[in-house]
């Protein structure tokens, strides 16, 4: 995307649109949704503009994750196709640039959150952080192949922090939510690793199909379904949600067990065939968006 | 570093663009922080 607008490689002057890029802000759409569903489905209203605070570090606290990520990552995305063309290794800006920016993107996130909402909130979000960079991306992603299993948890911590930032409290359903999003993690991430397997190889990062095959990998897919249906499912049946998100939310959890159900059976090995798992890696973002809009939608409708 | 006209030019522009934005997320930074002190008194 920049590459093409800015063809130069200069590494001391960045484009301003490549430090937007180290921020990933695909993946931001989905921490911000999942972060602004946890304030919103939160039992205390929040006044606009801190709930608009509270989102604004929460997506600058995983812009800072993501910056740090690539800082320390610069070699090996380097070697993969889908994120060679990024600001460090496609050379249009140096490491330390990277990593000023992000550490002081993440600083100012969890500093604000503290002083414009309350310090449980500002916790979370630091301890999110930490989490991602340190054990997930320095620690645990060149190490094992249950990288993803952990990293997960990086992830899982949006909605817990917004619900922490309306209310100044962790409490039951934030955690069967983060519990969701952890469970959820394996198999989204597991799916696509399964159709892009070599690339994941040829950098030398130990992904579960890689390590222990596709037929061990599609196993463990199953096995992560199960119990992430059950905790989407569970605030229902405890009494904290409505019949909609839990009508919803079943359907919704029945069609991704099905999907990964199918992954699981599939004896395909060739990547380009693997409509099922694709069909799964798709669908698992759809499904993150919708079970979420409905904690939302239950918590205004009804 | 030794570098062409057309490089120094690019830099330049660069630069100029990166203090725009950065100018602008400040001016947003100020606005955020006297919206965030009226709330907090509500």
């Amino acid at each position: 995307m920049a590459s093409k607008a800015y063809p130069v490689a200069i590494p001391a002057a960045a484009d301003w649109r490549d430090f937007l890029a180290l921020t990933k802000p695909r993946v931001l759409s989905l921490v911000v949704f999942t972060g602004l569903c946890g304030l919103l489905a939160a039992p205390q209203s929040i006044n606009p503009v801190l709930g608009f605070t509270a989102v604004l570090c929460i997506a600058m606290g995983a812009g800072a994750a993501g910056a740090l990520n690539q800082w320390y990552e610069a070699d090996l995305d380097a070697m993969m196709v889908r994120t060679a063309n990024r600001p460090l290794p496609a050379g249009r800006m140096d490491r330390q640039s990277a990593l000023h920016f992000g550490v002081g993107l993440g600083a100012f996130s969890v500093i604000l959150m503290g002083l414009a909402l309350n310090l449980l909130a500002a916790a979370i979000l630091a301890v999110s952080i930490l989490f991602y960079v340190v054990v997930y991306t320095i620690w645990l992603k060149r190490r094992t192949p249950q990288n993803i299993v952990i990293g997960g948890a990086a992830g899982a911590f949006p909605a817990l922090i917004g619900w922490a930032a309306a209310t100044g409290r962790v409490e039951t359903l934030p955690v069967l939510l983060f519990a969701m999003v952890f469970l959820w993690t394996p198999p989204h991430f597991w799916a696509l690793a399964l159709f892009i397997n070599s690339d994941y190889a040829r950098a030398g990062v130990p992904m579960l199909p890689a390590v222990v095959g596709q037929r061990a990998t599609r196993i463990q897919i199953m096995l992560y379904a199960v119990p992430m249906a059950v905790a989407a499912v569970a605030p229902w049946p405890l009494g904290l949600t409505g019949a909609l998100y839990g009508i919803g939310s079943c359907l919704l959890s029945a069609l991704f067990v099905l999907l990964a159900v199918r992954v699981g059976f599939s004896r395909e090995t060739d990547q380009a065939a693997m409509k099922p798992e694709r069909q799964l890696f798709a669908f698992s973002i759809l499904y993150l968006f919708l079970v979420f809009g409905l904690l939302v939608a239950d918590k205004v409708v009804l | 570093m030794n570098l062409t006209p057309d490089e120094e030019a690019e830099i330049r522009r660069r630069q100029k663009s990166r203090a725009i934005v950065m100018a602008l997320l400040l001016g947003g930074f100020v606005i955020l922080m006297y919206a965030i002190s009226i709330a907090k008194m509500l």
